[in-house]
C-alpha cells in the first residue's frame, strides 16, 4: 500500500550548443498522485516529456524543482532510504529488446532484484520465487524459460520477463513507459490485460504512459494529457476522451475517433 | 523466396568438423565464445603452433649465441636451418627470437588492456569531470606520434631492457583502444538494461562489473589482439632500425643482423626468410582471430560470411540458389 505523489516537478536539460548553452524545460510544473489499485494514464505525443517524468519518479534523474512524496514523506535519494524507495517503485521499460541484458539469462534478471531486496533468502527459495514470477506472467514451462537468454525469446515474452522483474521486489507502484508500443499489434492487448490483472492482484498504483488514447481510456481511471512538458488537461478517463476541453486533446481524440473500434481492431489484429 | 533449412543434408568432412554440432555451437554461444569457423580455426592453429615453438623451442635447440668459424652455410644435418655469417645456428636463434617477440607482445597486450580499460571504460562509466579529464588525457596521448617518440626515447636510453621497450610501446599505443572502448561504454551505460539494474537497486561497481563488462569482452579481446600485433610489429621495426632492446633476440633483431650481414645480397634465404615469415604468419593469424571476434561485435559481418551460411546447414545447391536470388 503506497501512495506516490509528484509535487510541482520541473526538469530542465542544459543543451550545449557551441559556446552558448540553452535550457530545455522537458517537464514543467507537473503534479499528480498515484494511489493503490488505481491506474493513471499519461498521454502525449513523443517528445512531450513522458519518459522524463518516469525517470524522475524512478530517481534516475534529479528534478530541477519540486518533490516526490512517498505516503506523504519526501522520497530519500541515497542510502537505505533509496533502497526502500527502489523496493517500492518499479518500472517496465518501453523497449523489451533493450531492457534485458543480452549477456544474462532470464533467471539472472529476476534473481538479482529478489536477492537485493531479500538478502536472507536461500538459493533454493530465490529459485522458487523466480519460477513463481515466471508463472505469474504466464511464461511456462518456467524452468525452461528461466534458463534462456533474451535473444531466444519473442518481444512479447521479453516484455513479460520485464514485467516479472518489476514485480520481483513486490513494489507498491509500477510505472509502465509505453509498455506495448514496441510489440506486435496482435499481442499488445494480451500484455496490457496481464498488467491489469497483476495490478488487481497486487493492488498496485500504476502510471501507464502511452500515446494511445484508446488503451488509456480502457485501462485507466484517470487521464493526464501532456503537451510540451505541461499537463494541459486531466480528469476522469471517459470525461477527457468524450468531452475534451483543451485544443491539443481535441486533436488527439480526433486522430483516434473511435476508441471502441481501435480496441476491437487490437483484439482482432 | 522460401528457403527450407531443415531439408538440407548435413555437411560432412572438414566443414562438419569446423561448424561443430548444434549443441556444441549452443554451448559456445552460451560461454560467449565466437563460433568455430574456418577463419578462427586457422588463426588459432597457426598462432598456437608459433606460441608452442616460442615456449618449448629454446629448450631443445642449440645455443643461439655460440659462434663458429664455419661462417654462412645453408641448411645441413648439423644446422637444420643453416648458420649466420658468424656461424650461429639459425634455428636456435629463431626459437629464442620467437620467445622474445611473443614476450613483448604479451606484456604490451596486457598493459594496453589495463591502461585502455582504465582510461576508456572507467572514465566513460564514471562520467562527469572524471570522464572529461580521462578523455582529455587520452586525446593528448593519442596525438603524440607513437613511433617517432619511441625512436627518440630509444636513442636516449643506451641500455634498454625488453621490459623498457614493452613499456614504451604500450605507453604510446593504448590511447587508440581507450577511445574505442570509451565510445562503446558510453553507449552501453545508457542502455535500458543498465538503467533497469539501477532501478532494481544494484550498486554502481556491480553494474559495471556484471552488466557492462561482459558485453565489452569481445571488444576488449579484439583490442588486445590488435595491441599484440602492434607491439610485435613495432618492436620488429625498432629492432630493425637498431633501436630495440639490447642483449635480447627477437624477429626484428634477426632481420636487422641479416640485413647487416648482407644476407639478401648473398642469397642466404635461410637467414632472413624464417623470421620474416613467422612475423607475417603470426600477424595474419591474430588478424584472423580478430575477424572472428569482430563478427560477434558486429552481427552484420557475421551474416555475410560463407562460413555462416554453412552454419545454417544449407547444401551447396541451396547456397547457389540463395546466391542467385541475391544477384
Ligand atoms: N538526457 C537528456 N538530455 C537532453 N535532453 C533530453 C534528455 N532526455 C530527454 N530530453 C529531451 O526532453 C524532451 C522530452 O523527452 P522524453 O521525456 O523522452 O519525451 P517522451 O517520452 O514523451 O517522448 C525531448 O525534447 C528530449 O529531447
Ligand atoms: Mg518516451
Amino acid at each position: 500500500m503506497t501512495t506516490l505523489t509528484a509535487e510541482h516537478l520541473v526538469k530542465n536539460y542544459h543543451l550545449r550548443r557551441g559556446l552558448r548553452g540553452s535550457t530545455l524545460r522537458a517537464v514543467d510544473d507537473v503534479s499528480f498522485t498515484l494511489e493503490p489499485g488505481r491506474t493513471v494514464a499519461l498521454v502525449g505525443q513523443s517528445g512531450s516529456g513522458k519518459s522524463t517524468i518516469a525517470k524522475l519518479l524512478l530517481q534516475l534523474e534529479r528534478p530541477t524543482a519540486g518533490r516526490i512524496l512517498v505516503d506523504g514523506k519526501p522520497a530519500q535519494r541515497r542510502g537505505g532510504g533509496l533502497d526502500r524507495y527502489r523496493r517500492t517503485v518499479q518500472m517496465v521499460f518501453q523497449d523489451p529488446f533493450a531492457s534485458l541484458n543480452p549477456y544474462h539469462t532470464v533467471e539472472h534478471h529476476l534473481e538479482r532484484p529478489i536477492r537485493l531486496h531479500h538478502p536472507k533468502l536461500s538459493g533454493d527459495e530465490v529459485h522458487r520465487r523466480v519460477l513463481h514470477l515466471l508463472e505469474r506472467v504466464r511464461l511456462t514451462p518456467a524452468e525452461n524459460v528461466a534458463a534462456r537468454r533474451p535473444h531466444q525469446l519473442s518481444g512479447g515474452q521479453r516484455q513479460r520477463v520485464a514485467i516479472a522483474r518489476a514485480l520481483a521486489p513486490r513494489p507498491g507502484v509500477l510505472i509502465a513507459d509505453e509498455p506495448v508500443s514496441m510489440l506486435d499489434v496482435s499481442i499488445r492487448l494480451g500484455v496490457l490485460n496481464l498488467l491489469a490483472t497483476l495490478q488487481r492482484e497486487e493492488d498496485l498504483g500504476v502510471l501507464y504512459i502511452t500515446h494511445d488514447l484508446a488503451t488509456a481510456r480502457h485501462f485507466a481511471d484517470e487521464i493526464l494529457v501532456m503537451y510540451r512538458g505541461r499537463i494541459v488537461e486531466r480528469g476522469d478517463a471517459d470525461e477527457v476522451i468524450l468531452r475534451p476541453r483543451h485544443e491539443y486533446t481535441k486533436t488527439l481524440a480526433a486522430a483516434a475517433p473511435n476508441p471502441e473500434r481501435r480496441l476491437s481492431e487490437l483484439r482482432g489484429g | 523466396m522460401a528457403l527450407t533449412t531443415q531439408a538440407a543434408e548435413p555437411v560432412g568432412g572438414a566443414g562438419g568438423f569446423l561448424a561443430g554440432s548444434a549443441p556444441q555451437r549452443a554451448r559456445r554461444r552460451r560461454l560467449g565464445l565466437p563460433p568455430m569457423t574456418a577463419k578462427l580455426a586457422a588463426g588459432l592453429i597457426i598462432s598456437g603452433a608459433i606460441l608452442l615453438f616460442g615456449l618449448l623451442g629454446p629448450f631443445v635447440v642449440q645455443d643461439p649465441t655460440r659462434v663458429d668459424d664455419i661462417g654462412l652455410t645453408g641448411p645441413s644435418s648439423a644446422h637444420l636451418m643453416g648458420t649466420t655469417q658468424t656461424g650461429q645456428d639459425v634455428l636456435a636463434q629463431l626459437a629464442y627470437a620467437t620467445r622474445g617477440s611473443l614476450t613483448i607482445g604479451a606484456i604490451v597486450g596486457v598493459l594496453t588492456l589495463l591502461l585502455s580499460g582504465f582510461f576508456g571504460v572507467v572514465g566513460a562509466y564514471a562520467g562527469g569531470w572524471v570522464d572529461e579529464f580521462f578523455s582529455l588525457f587520452t586525446n593528448i596521448m593519442l596525438v603524440i606520434p607513437g613511433l617517432p617518440l619511441v625512436i627518440v626515447i630509444s636513442s636516449y636510453v643506451p641500455d634498454k631492457s625488453l621490459l623498457l621497450v614493452a613499456l614504451v610501446l604500450s605507453l604510446t599505443g593504448w590511447a587508440g583502444s581507450a577511445r574505442v572502448l570509451r565510445g562503446y561504454t558510453l553507449s552501453l551505460r545508457n542502455r535500458d538494461y543498465v538503467l533497469a539494474s539501477r532501478v532494481a537497486g544494484e550498486k554502481r561497481w556491480r553494474i559495471l562489473a556484471v552488466e557492462i563488462l561482459p558485453n565489452l569482452i569481445p571488444l576488449l579481446a579484439s583490442q588486445m589482439v590488435f595491441a599484440v600485433i602492434f607491439a610485435i610489429l613495432g618492436e620488429a621495426g625498432l629492432s630493425y632500425l637498431g633501436l630495440g632492446a639490447s642483449g635480447s633476440i627477437s624477429w626484428g633483431t634477426m632481420l636487422y643482423y641479416a640485413q647487416n650481414g648482407l644476407a639478401l645480397r648473398l642469397g642466404a634465404w635461410w637467414w632472413f626468410v624464417p623470421p620474416g615469415l613467422l612475423l607475417a604468419l603470426f600477424g595474419a593469424a591474430l588478424s584472423l582471430i580478430n575477424f572472428s571476434i569482430d563478427e560477434i561485435i558486429n552481427p552484420k559481418l557475421r551474416n555475410q560470411t560463407r562460413a555462416a551460411r554453412r552454419g545454417w546447414l544449407m547444401s551447396r545447391k541451396q547456397l547457389e540458389t540463395a546466391k542467385e536470388a541475391t544477384l
